[in-house]
């Protein structure tokens, strides 16, 4: 008797062992372990036993059950990962290939300049105001003190439109005064645009893009000018900056300075390069506005924003800004 | 403006190198560049007189010198120029020397003749680009002097650019009164001469108004000896402020200007008739000026005239019949102060740029004239001799005194730093400015006449602060009043569509707003575009009315440049008329040409299409996408089949589609780009997010296909859909198109997508079955749709 169980176990060893395809091996569990397998079958035998031989006998039918079901499960497990091994090797794919679909694009380096210096100055409380670009004699001269005979005006000279009656404005002022006229201060702008003046060649574009600063207050001063224009040049250039503020001229402002910054050439020289114009607003032009200059004081400042984009990503051709090359441009993505 | 530092020496010499001069008043607000009075120096070249000149035996063209170098013995010396001749005074290289051009001079043999030293030109000393033959040295000129002495070379000049508002600088005494201001140094300033008048003679002068010219003096002077020469001194000085020697009596007038500021002006006294008026021109009066051109006179422009008409452009240049010339022996000196409001605009309306007017346009002290002229008297008599006339006074003796009142509050206020009074008084008494104190914290302060510029309190803070130097004034760390902005959620920036569009693989270009006038119009030929009054060029002269017209000329640059795939995207102000006042419209373009995607491996090559870029559009309506609609419509530009205008509610917004074939053909294009334009005012705008519930019931789907006419659109079918469906249509959607085998020509196969769903229960399926059922209907009754089975 007990031979027999011997034999099922190991004849069923031997074929589970053969076995190695899953559902043969599941074939193979329900002849064996099934209701109707053979190893229940062996238990058919206990009703014509004596009751401690049933026991025993049990046992025993019982051990071999356990142990066919872990050789089956085990078996099962190996077919199993084989069959994963050879499914992830068909499927293996070229992972150097190129994604599909769409590339990415990309900003030009004059708005890359222009949001930059806008989140900075937006930082320091600047909020960024625009206005039209063709503007009258007013917003762009006459408020800012350039009166009509001022030799000023031959430093810009002016595209017009309408047989003289209005003009491409020429600086981002006209924002400036616009805003004066349509608030009270506190006043602190930055007013980014393009602007326009009849000259092209190596080093000018007839249009172009400047970003200007206002802050009209209780007691603004060049000692707060100084120091804003300071943190702005050291957080745009991402490092401390020697700037250096040399009076200059621009009817608009009194004091008024140019500001230099110390420039590092690659070999190691360095010189004063102009990066800005600034200072304190001038009475006439809160006065054009309906500010009253002996309450208020206020700062202004100005820049070219293809030349902070020349500094900062090393162009050094102007013209290459306007030509929409997309070799060039693709560099800033 | 190029001056000398010796003669600027002359009038103020702080101890400092001319370097060091310079660092000051670049710090002080004045642009300048020093460079050497001569491009290279030469050694051992002194004046010498040739004794003898004898015809070389050998060359024509040559002479053998005996010159008298002051070194004892004559030497002798083969010459080539022309002029060489005994009696005059050369400058004489001698062995050994060496010229600026590296030359050096050792003893030569010219044609079998011995040679011991070179006479030498202007150029060859390096005073002169070119010259011709030997330069003439004046008769008392000391033998044996070293040439850099005598024309005193070892000096430096000063390029100087003024700002606008400093036109008191632009002379030898402007500078040195700046200078003696930084430093503290006295001016120096020469004892004047009493000129002592001979003759009787006056020609009248009068002004039509003094706003126009507050002061004019005038002086004859006769007798003058025509033969006379310019000085080397001062054609030496002169050519270092870049003028050239002309005449000697056009020269000290340039002098004179250099040194004191004043332009000035000599006509010849034989060539005037009566009186001289100083007068607005006429209608149709004209001029022919010193460097012969002739101009008419516009717009009122300031003339100075005689009894026979018009003699000078006032402040700009004077006329050539009645200016000195070779041979004149009697003068008219005028010395006058124009307004700058009354010269401005005339040297520029006819391209003439004078030194005169330069400094008019800037100002001119109103107390200078007299002064000036008695300093050209002097010169003139000391150069060409002569006897001297009265002088003729028109306009105001002196200028009103200008008194401005400065508080030193005010100082610290807008400087932002604290300057004691006393360095306050120190420093604008620097300028010539005495300060008298007043009630309170404040002082009046007298304004010399020669700074015009200073009005106002702001002047006088300025000028403090310069002198004082801004790099001592300390950056005050910033506590700023401010007035923080509201900025509306539903107003997005323009920077988010512009990153949005850069994430889905556009690139942003900026082109110039103006452009050429036949591309605008073939695009937009309803548009009133805006023309410049003075373009740069023919091909940018009109504003934009569209900024297609610099998106197509970006494509065609880059395609000429082998790029194919182009996705370019602009965000701009066009610019258009609208019954004669400007409109400004900010909008977003884009343009797309050549293939879908990118070239890659494993995606159909197929060209960008309408669908496309409309999805494009779409992404960019964010969530009011609801919002918009595109009609078919008609673009002048745009294929008519191809082509949308997009809606928003009921306000047109843009258009999207095809460059319309006829253009390709007339703009002479490789392919027609696609195309989009909206205003940004309308596409900025988007709702702030709502939440709305989410519905825990499962939804139903219905696909249905129907035949119907190709005239019958998407839009329609799915509007019908919705409307028959009712509220239990969630979503409707048109997931296939199909034409062909099993359909008629004309007819197309349209297969709809409905989904059904209720936020609060599951629906039945009688429920849906009538809702799909009504929607069958509808279709087949409205648009004469046949359901496929």
């Amino acid at each position: 008797m007990s031979d027999e169980i011997e034999q099922l176990v190991h004849s069923a060893q031997a074929d589970i062992a053969a076995c190695d395809d899953p559902r043969a091996l599941e074939t193979l569990r329900v002849d064996l372990l099934g209701k109707k397998g053979r190893v229940t079958g062996l238990l058919k035998q206990l009703g014509g036993m004596a009751p401690d031989e049933r026991k025993t006998y049990g046992e025993r039918v019982n051990k071999a059950k356990e142990t066919l079901a872990a050789a089956l499960e085990s078996r099962g497990e190996t077919l199993d990962s084989a069959a994963l091994e050879a499914r992830l090797a068909s499927e293996r794919i070229d992972v150097t290939l190129d994604g599909r679909g769409e590339t990415i694009g990309g900003l030009h380096p004059i708005t890359r300049t222009i949001q930059r210096i806008t989140e900075i100055f937006g930082e320091m409380g600047f909020e960024a105001v625009e206005g039209p670009e063709i503007e009258d004699d007013f917003h762009n001269f006459g408020a800012l003190n350039i009166p009509e005979a001022h030799p000023a005006r031959a430093m810009q000279d002016t595209f017009y439109v309408l047989n003289g009656e209005r003009l491409l404005r020429t600086h981002t002022s006209p924002v400036q005064i616009r805003t004066m006229q349509q608030r009270k201060p506190p006043i602190r702008i930055v007013c980014p645009g393009r602007v326009y003046r009849v000259d092209s060649d190596r080093t000018h574009s007839p249009m172009f893009h400047q970003m200007e600063g206002l802050y009209v207050a209780e007691k603004v001063s060049l000692a707060d000018l100084k120091y804003d224009l300071q943190v702005f040049l050291s957080r745009f250039f991402e490092r401390d900056i020697e700037a250096l503020f040399r009076p200059s001229y621009f009817p608009f402002v009194e004091p008024g300075a140019d500001v230099h910054i110390k420039w590092t050439l690659p070999d190691g020289s360095w010189r004063w390069l102009e990066v800005l114009g600034c200072g304190v607003v001038h009475p006439k032009v809160l006065e054009a506005v309906g500010i009253d200059s002996e309450k208020y004081s206020g700062y202004a400042f100005g820049m070219g924003m293809e030349r902070m984009a020349m500094l900062r990503y090393g162009v050094d051709d102007l013209r290459l800004f306007f030509n929409n090359d997309l070799r060039f441009l693709e560099q800033f993505h | 403006m190029k001056l000398s530092e010796n003669w600027l020496r002359e009038w103020v010499n702080p101890a400092a190198t001319i370097e060091q001069i310079a660092e000051r008043l670049v710090m002080g607000g004045l642009e300048l560049e020093i460079e050497p009075a001569v491009a290279g120096r030469a050694t051992q070249v002194v004046v010498a007189k040739i004794v003898e000149a004898e015809r070389h035996p050998q060359a024509d063209r040559l002479q053998v010198c005996k010159v008298d170098a002051g070194t004892g013995a004559l030497l002798q010396i083969v010459c080539g120029a022309p002029n060489a001749r005994p009696g005059i005074k050369v400058p004489c290289a001698v062995v050994g020397a060496t010229l600026p051009g590296g030359m050096q001079i050792g003893e030569a043999k010219l044609r079998g003749v011995e040679s011991f030293g070179m006479l030498c030109s202007a150029s060859e000393l390096g005073l002169a680009e070119k010259s011709d033959g030997l330069v003439e040295l004046e008769a008392d000129a000391r033998i044996g002097m070293s040439i850099d002495d005598y024309f005193d070379l070892d000096d430096h000049i000063l390029n100087l650019e003024i700002t606008p508002n400093r036109g008191d600088c632009l002379s030898v005494v402007g500078l040195a009164r700046d200078i003696s201001a930084l430093y503290g140094v006295p001016l120096k300033r020469p004892t004047p001469q009493q000129t002592v008048v001979e003759g009787h003679e006056q020609i009248k002068v009068e002004i039509e108004s003094v706003d126009d010219c507050p002061s004019y003096v005038g002086r004859v002077i006769t007798k003058l000896n025509a033969k006379a020469r310019t000085p080397d001194w001062m054609r030496e000085r002169l050519r270092r402020s870049g003028i050239r020697s002309i005449h000697p009596v056009v020269d000290i007038t340039n002098y004179v200007m250099l040194e004191l500021g004043q332009p000035m002006h000599a006509f010849d006294a034989g060539k005037l008739s009566g009186n001289i008026r100083v007068r607005r021109a006429r209608d149709g009066e004209s001029l022919q000026l010193l460097n012969e051109q002739t101009v008419e006179c516009r717009d009122r422009e300031l003339l100075i005239s005689d009894d026979g008409g018009p003699i000078a452009l006032a402040g700009v240049m004077g006329g050539l019949d009645s200016g000195v010339q070779a041979g004149t022996t009697r003068i008219f000196f005028e010395s006058a102060c124009f307004a700058p409001t009354a010269v401005a605009g005339t040297g520029r309306r006819h391209k003439l740029f004078s030194d005169a007017s330069y400094r008019y346009e800037r100002g001119v002290d109103p107390a200078l004239q007299r002064q000036a002229l008695e300093r050209a008297t002097q010169l003139v008599l000391q150069i060409c001799g002569g006897e001297t006339h009265p002088v003729t006074q028109a306009g105001r003796s002196q200028p009103e005194p200008v008194n401005v009142r400065v508080r030193r509050s005010r100082i610290d206020q807008v400087l932002g730093h604290e300057i004691p009074a006393k360095d306050v008084e120190t420093l604008l008494g620097r300028l010539g400015i005495a300060l008298r104190a007043e009630v309170g914290d404040a002082w009046m302060a007298r304004v010399p006449s020669h700074r015009y510029d200073l009005r106002i309190e702001a002047d006088l803070i300025e000028e403090v602060g310069r002198l004082y130097g801004y790099d001592r004034i300390p950056a005050r760390p910033y506590q700023a009043q401010l007035a923080p902005s509201q900025r509306a959620e539903a107003a997005r920036p323009l920077i988010a569509v512009k990153q949005h569009l850069a994430a889905r693989g556009w690139q942003e270009a900026i082109s110039l707003a103006f452009v050429e006038p036949g591309l605008q119009t073939a695009l937009d030929p309803q548009a009133a575009a805006i023309a410049l009054d003075n373009p740069i060029a023919d091909n940018l002269s009109v504003m934009r009315t569209t900024l297609w017209a610099g998106l197509i000329p970006a494509w065609l640059y880059n395609r000429a440049r082998q790029q194919d795939r182009v996705r370019l995207f602009e965000a701009g102000v066009c610019f258009a008329l609208d019954n004669g006042s400007v409109v400004e419209t900010s909008r977003l373009a884009g343009l797309a040409a050549g293939r879908a995607l990118p070239e890659q491996w494993g995606s159909a090559n197929r060209p960008v299409d309408f669908y496309d870029l409309k999805a494009e559009v779409v992404s960019l309506f964010g969530n009011a996408a609801a919002d918009y609609r595109f009609e078919a419509a008609e673009h002048p530009a745009l294929h008519p089949g191809r082509c949308a205008r997009i809606v928003r509610g009921d306000q047109a917004c843009g258009w999207i589609g095809e460059l319309h074939p006829k253009l390709v053909g007339t703009l002479d294009l490789p392919e027609a780009p696609l195309l989009f334009e909206l205003d940004w005012t309308t596409l900025r705008s988007v709702g702030v997010p709502k939440a709305a519930a989410l519905s825990e019931f499962p939804s139903s789907r219905r696909d249905l296909a129907v035949v119907v006419a190709e005239s019958v659109s998407g839009e329609q079918l799915l509007t019908c859909a919705r409307q028959a469906a009712g509220e239990l249509l969630s979503e409707a959607l048109i997931f296939d198109i199909y034409r062909g085998t099993g359909l008629k020509t004309g007819e197309k196969s349209v297969a709809l997508g409905l989904l059904f769903n209720n936020v609060s229960r599951t629906l039945t399926l009688s429920e849906i079955d009538t809702a799909a059922s009504a929607v069958t209907q509808a279709l087949t009754r409205e648009l004469n749709a046949v359901i496929r089975q």
